[in-house]
């Protein structure tokens, strides 16, 4: 059902211009490390190009195979119609407490996992369903968990905002604004301390960025160079405050600047450049160049959780973002204008989907909620 | 089959709520995502999306209706192929969806509190030769000795590498482990917390030092939200082994800011494992059974005992258990309970007392949490006395859960209320006399013996 991730040690040799996916060759681990100091020139934040109606500026980007379309499409088409059942579960009151769905911003999780190798590891906050199921978790076992269910990854103790799969390499799923981005520095110098390539994602929002630990980690990150990418997921509001009310630098990409810190503005919405965006930056850090920052200019189309009404923009900007920019039809549409799928080949890649909620959602409704000695459990080990 | 729209709670205390206005009418086709209609919760008015594409077939409740109970069907939605005949009335008869019902009642004999078993001390056997050494120097060959043994073991803080710790307690580490295990890290605790807990997240063991734990408030949100929950919000599958060590409670003339104890802070939270000794030997034991245990440990050390030196066995591998008091000194008469630098004052007030005929136990707590309250009762149905010395604050203290926990499992064989000798009430004072009328003291400890044994 994931996204494939490349296999471990196929890490590209890509120069700064565009190129086709397919011109990667594989390099031995060996030869790409130690870092090659003068050749890692800081990659340019833009290339000239079309401009986005994101205010993002992209070069062309390079095209996706047909398999990695309908992968991509299939993978955030999942997460919509999941985050759409929980937010219909949490109407029916199966689901309790705080739920953020993610029904907009697909593509950012979908394209960064497009980068990634096994063994890397991805970390966010409480808007975290998507990347539970970007990192290959069962659909079953995240619903479950969020209706407070035994089968749930957490055995019902969580919640939406705290899942884990140490197998699948996610480590949460935490509800403190901010906390994830020290967290995932410390995956990254664990990796670091263990001299191995991997590369940890720390995931948060506009909101977060704010935070003062964030700047703490970015300080320790670059100063041991430690493998990690920041994803600000930009969606322009932090719960009921636009970035311009809350950020005296609003550019998201250049908060790096003074910690030398590398930073790029992605069109979040589009999966191609989030992958190339994301594999630009793993490459930087996977040979041991220090941290990168990457901007995703994305958007949620629902409240910031269930309860919130979302009066502090109007249904107007809302309809225009999904009209024209939606990650999912994005991709539709060029699958069907390439003629890479029918639309029969796409229903039928939406009937797969249903299929998988249906069962996650009928599996979390089901499942008994935790035995009462759960209780006492998993407080000291 | 048609599908039923039913009225969604939008927030998790919804019962009902007002439809408002429908803004798709019967016979529109509707998306996936589309709004269907505004629905008035007592809170705000929501926009309420559809989640199904297909054709609006029937609404069955109007606008403007008040008081339309969660989970009442107020919509029909027909897929491609299917007309309003295919609306069964049976199926809108079906009022409540199929939620489950969900028992909330936990059954009461599930729910006892586990008890906690202790290892047994490591023994000294006979003859064992000791070695008088200082607190300081027993944390640190703590330290190198677990750290020899296990490469995933390292120290990061301010001032641990080149400057050789701020208290010297890592004195020579660096040299030993070199850079990569002995991390010098930038004033910033909350950032350097938190990086220590994503290491140990990863499964590394770091030793994470504050320059005092005045300056762990910093890092509070890390230490308890993320180190100590983590385990259980994940149903055991991810937990941390840290361990977060400095110096905590009062120093000497360094005013409020960089004097006070935390041990009732850390002590309260579930998941936090809270050491404090007071001896070099249980300094050295406790911290190496910290930086094995699988758990996030808070181990208060004290500035002013670092210089103390006491005997410690000389052991290959000498270990004292977690969560296991210590009776320093066996009596009769009455019960001193203390930890830490509290200790030094109930010794020496058990001296004092012996010289006018009372026979003090002494008990040294030495793990905070969990409390061994089993060699704490015993001694007391023995006394039938108690006093508690803390150094810090009273209100919510340590002292005060040691005399709840007392009154609870021997109130029967108390001859007087347990006493409590604790620091007063204020910030800590820089003056020198008023610092010292601010913590407990040898007087006080005796004259609060005296007041419990009626004398």
């Amino acid at each position: 059902m994931a996204v494939a991730k490349k296999k471990p040690a196929a890490s590209a040799a890509r120069g700064s211009a565009p190129q086709k996916s397919s011109a990667t060759k594989p390099v031995s681990k060996s030869a790409a490390k130690p870092p090659s100091k003068p050749a890692a020139a800081k990659p340019a934040a833009a290339n000239s190009g079309s401009a986005k109606s994101n205010g993002v500026t992209a070069g062309l980007l390079p095209a996706l195979s047909r398999e990695q379309e309908l992968a991509a499409y299939k993978q955030m088409l999942l997460i919509r119609r999941f985050e759409e059942k929980a937010g219909q579960m949490y109407g029916m009151g199966l689901i309790g407490g705080f739920c953020h769905l993610y029904i907009g911003q697909e593509a950012v999780v979908v394209g960064m996992q497009m980068a990634l190798e096994d063994g890397d590891q991805v970390i966010t906050g409480y808007r975290d369903h998507g990347h539970m199921i970007a990192c290959d978790m069962d659909p079953k076992g995240v619903m479950a968990e969020l209706t407070g269910r035994r089968g749930g990854y957490s055995k019902g103790k969580g919640g939406s905002m705290h899942m884990f799969s140490v197998e699948k390499g996610f480590y949460g799923g935490h509800g403190i604004v901010g906390a994830q981005v020290s967290l995932g520095t410390g995956l990254a110098l664990a990796n670091r301390y263990r001299g191995n390539d991997r590369v940890s994602l720390a995931y948060f929002g506009d909101g977060a960025a704010n935070q003062g630990q964030v700047y703490e980690s970015f300080n320790m990150a670059e100063l041991w160079k430690l493998p990690v990418i920041y994803i600000i997921e930009n969606n322009r509001y932090a719960m009921g405050t636009s970035v311009t009310r809350s950020s005296a630098q609003t550019d998201f990409s250049k908060r790096g600047i003074s910690f030398n810190i590398p930073g790029e503005k992605v069109d979040g919405m589009d999966v191609r450049a989030v992958k190339d965006a994301g594999e630009r930056a793993v490459k930087w850090c996977r040979e041991g160049n220090g941290p990168f920052i990457l901007e995703m200019m994305t958007y949620r189309y629902r409240g910031h959780s269930m309860s919130d009404p979302a009066k502090y923009r109007t249904r107007e900007e809302v309809e225009k973002v999904r009209g024209e920019q939606d990650p999912i039809e994005q991709v539709r549409l060029r699958l069907i204008e390439t003629k890479r799928a029918t639309e029969d080949d796409l229903k039928k890649i939406d009937a797969q989907v249903r299929a998988v909620v249906n069962d996650a959602a009928e599996f979390a409704t089901n499942d008994p909620e935790p035995d009462p000695s759960e209780l006492w459990t998993d407080v000291v080990r | 089959m048609p599908i039923q729209i039913l009225m969604p709670a939008l927030s998790p205390t919804m019962e009902k709520g007002n439809l408002a206005k429908w803004l798709k009418h019967e016979g529109d086709k509707v998306k996936s995502g589309d709004i269907l209609a505004e629905i008035e919760t007592d809170k705000a008015t929501m926009e309420f999306e559809a989640t199904d594409d297909g054709t609006l077939g029937k609404i069955l409740v109007q606008e403007g209706t008040a008081d339309v109970a969660v989970n009442t069907p107020i919509a029909v939605i027909l897929s491609d192929g299917e007309s309003s005949s295919d609306i069964k009335a049976s199926a809108l008869a079906a009022a409540k969806a199929e939620a489950p019902a969900v028992s909330h009642d936990a059954p009461a004999a599930a729910t006892a509190a586990p008890v906690i078993h202790v290892a047994a001390e490591t023994d000294v056997p006979e003859g064992t030769e000791m070695v008088i050494m200082t607190v300081r120097e027993a944390l640190r060959d703590a330290m190198a000795e677990e750290m020899r043994s296990d490469k995933d073991i390292f120290v990061m803080g301010e001032e641990v590498a080149e400057y050789q710790g701020a208290y010297k307690v890592t004195q020579g580490l660096l040299q030993e482990f070199g850079a990569q295990r002995v991390i010098d890290t930038p004033i910033t605790e909350h950032g350097f917390a938190g990086l220590g807990v994503g290491a140990a997240l990863a499964g590394l063991k770091p030793i994470v030092e504050f320059m005092t734990f005045n300056f762990a408030m910093q890092a509070m949100d890390q230490i308890i939200n993320s180190a100590a929950k983590t385990l259980y919000m994940s149903g055991g599958q991810m937990g941390c082994s840290i361990v977060f060590r400095g110096p905590n409670g009062a120093a000497a003339r360094v005013a409020a800011q960089h004097s006070q104890d935390y041990s009732s802070w850390f002590s309260n939270i579930p998941g936090l494992t809270v050491i404090s000794p007071y001896s070099a030997a249980d300094a050295k034991g406790l911290l190496k059974s910290a930086i094995r245990y699988p758990n996030p440990v808070i181990f208060l050390e004290n500035e002013i005992l670092y210089g103390q030196s006491f005997p410690v066995p000389k052991l290959d591998d000498y270990t004292v258990p977690i969560g296991k008091a210590k009776i320093a000194r066996a009596g009769d008469t009455v019960t001193l309970v203390s930890w830490s630098m509290g200790m030094s004052y109930a010794l020496k007030a058990a001296d004092e007392l012996a010289k006018e005929g009372i026979s003090a136990e002494v008990i040294d707590l030495r793990t905070l949490r969990p409390m061994d309250t089993e060699t704490v009762v015993n001694s007391v149905m023995k006394t039938g006395r108690c006093v508690v010395v803390e150094e810090g604050w009273q209100q919510s203290g340590v002292a005060a859960e040691v005399a709840a926990r007392i009154m609870e499992h021997a109130f029967d064989y108390l001859d007087a209320p347990v006493g409590r000798v604790s620091q007063k009430d204020v910030p800590m004072p820089y003056a020198a006399n008023l610092e010292k009328l601010t913590l407990p003291s040898v007087a006080d400890v005796v004259a609060a013996v005296k007041a419990v044994c009626y004398r």
